[in-house]
């Protein structure tokens, strides 16, 4: 499965380090990825894909929010249809 | 890939802006459950809600989860029970097992307590008819609705009246609860069969055994993004457009979605702009965003015109199928902004009667003295009505008769149905027009003017 993550909040030490090391704990693929630092507050969007031995969606999610919580940024995944949806005239 | 702004627009609109989707609304056909016993018929309604609907909520909820935007309302719509039961006469027990088969499935409301009598009523929908305010006062999850008139038809007066007292017998019997029955209980002209959004739905004779319709939202959406638009008319048009695109898109996204997952017929996206009471979720702000002082002022209908025409325009291109009500919606109780200007005595019943001529879909939630007669409670009606009949479009009337409250009192509601002021009522007496009776006849349909 296809998805966006987002994750926001104020810049730090090692925030790309530790959401690619959980994605690979949980057998997900960073395929893009492109980062802003605007006045301290950092974006970071990743494109990934679930794997073979990824766990749930759900499960990715909260272990994501908590990754989250623990580093003081908001992390979220959402899947890449609504991306397509949205902002794709051409979604196939 | 797509760009940061694209992204951050998306969760932005979830996050700050209120974007949801308001309804996925399950279309039930209750056909296959008729029998000539009430028990029997109440059972077979009971075992189908269950049987097609049963995993709605979590599929509901596992969509949400992936997409990250909430759906707000799970609800299931019926064929309209007055057919369902006009053999066994079995209308009170198959309410109690709709209610009963809503709460074990954790659906927020069930639509479909109906009648259809715009040209008439046999002696048993106007039984049926009768019932309606027992059933709505002992249930909890069960919305009525009634379809008095249609273009082709004219309007059925007789049951305009009937309508008049089911409203005032509502208000009474759960006159505890600021008369919460009525915010239950919908009349239309020319109501629509597949609509997703209560009180108003049921699903029509002429549709699939179980469907999923969707009703989307997003009026903070559209309010922000006005705030960036300083030029004409037309500009604020097209943006209106693009973010109904937007908006709808996802709704298509999730009908698709939850038809696939739950192995029924992907029925339509109502284009609509749903309020709700919380703050910067008002279709009022967008039309003061627009530039008007207050909703209620000069020029309201004609803002309101355009921002329903142009949601419509915005919303058909981003869906396969359009239906339901389709337009912006103007509950008083549910939308903070109608509640201000309302209070301030801006926004009357008479002005809102205008606006209904141009968007969708008629007096919604206004509460009104409690000691209306029944006669104004069936012209409040009739005019309304005649307004959707003429127009070739549908309107509706949920007015709460507020038991024991007058003009300027507060009826609280709760929830997504909110608040609302009592607003006052013209009393001049309508009851000698009320009690002709009979049918006004279908309008021309040529040389409008």
């Amino acid at each position: 499965m296809k998805a966006i993550v987002s994750v926001l909040g104020k810049d730090k030490k090692g925030i790309i380090a530790r959401v690619s090391g959980a994605l690979y704990d949980m057998d997900v693929n960073v395929e893009d990825l492109s980062q802003t630092i605007l006045q301290d507050f950092f974006t970071m969007i990743m494109a990934v894909e679930t794997g073979e031995n990824s766990p749930k969606f759900d499960v990715i999610k909260q272990n994501l929010r908590e990754l989250g919580d623990k580093i003081g940024v908001q992390i979220n995944i959402q899947i890449k249809d609504i991306f397509d949806a949205m902002h794709r005239i051409d979604t196939k | 890939m797509y760009s940061t702004k694209e992204i951050l627009e998306t969760i932005n609109m979830v996050s700050h802006q209120h974007l949801d989707v308001r309804t996925i609304t399950l279309g039930v056909s209750l056909f296959d459950c008729i029998t000539d016993d009430a028990d029997r018929t109440a059972a077979k309604v009971y075992d189908k809600i269950m049987r097609t609907a049963g995993s709605l909520v979590a599929v509901g909820n596992a969509i949400s989860e992936e997409i990250g935007i909430p759906i707000v309302n799970k609800r299931v719509s019926v064929t309209p029970i007055s057919l369902i039961t006009a053999a066994s006469r079995g209308h009170m027990q198959v309410i109690r097992a709709l209610d009963r088969a809503a709460k074990e499935i954790g659906i927020d409301f069930l639509g479909g307590y109906s009648a259809l009598v715009h040209k008439a009523m046999t002696p048993y929908e106007r039984e049926f008819i009768e019932s309606i305010p027992e059933a709505l006062a002992s249930t909890e999850k069960v919305c009525s609705s009634v379809n008095v008139a249609t273009s082709k038809a004219g309007v059925n007066m007789d049951a305009v009246r009937l309508m008049g007292s089911v409203f005032k017998r509502a208000a009474y019997l759960t006159r505890d609860r600021d008369s919460i029955a009525c915010a239950k209980l919908v009349v239309f002209a020319n109501a629509v069969e597949d609509n997703p959004f209560m009180a108003g739905a049921f699903l029509g004779t002429g549709e699939d055994d179980s469907v999923v319709n969707v009703g989307v939202s997003g009026p903070g959406v559209v309010k922000v993004a006005l705030e960036e638009v300083k030029g004409d008319l037309t500009q604020v048009a097209e943006v209106i457009k693009q973010t109904a695109f937007k908006i709808t898109r996802v709704g298509q996204l999730v009908a698709a979605e939850a038809a696939r997952r739950l192995g029924v017929a992907c029925g339509i996206v109502d284009l609509s702009l749903a309020p709700t009471p919380a703050v910067g979720d008002s279709v009022a702000h967008i039309l003061e965003e627009i530039g008007l002082e207050s909703v209620g002022a000069c020029g309201t209908t004609a803002a309101l015109a355009m921002l329903n025409d142009a949601v419509k325009k915005g919303g058909i291109m981003a869906s396969s199928h359009v239906g339901g009500l389709s337009g912006a919606f103007i509950p008083v109780s549910e939308d903070a902004g109608m509640i201000a200007a309302a209070r301030k005595g801006v926004l009357t019943i008479e002005k809102l009667e205008a606006m209904t001529a141009v968007c969708s879909v008629g007096l919604d939630m206004i509460a009104i003295p409690g000691d209306v007669s029944e006669e104004i409670v069936s012209a409040i009606i009739a005019d309304e009505i005649a307004i959707g009949v003429v127009n070739t479009k549908t309107t509706a009337v949920r007015v709460i008769p507020v038991w024991g409250k007058k003009a300027g009192d507060t009826a609280v509601f709760g929830g997504l149905l909110g608040e609302a002021p009592v607003m006052p009522v013209n009393r001049s007496d309508p009851s000698v027009f009320i009690h002709r009776g009979g049918r006004i006849p279908a309008p021309l349909h040529s040389n409008k003017n």
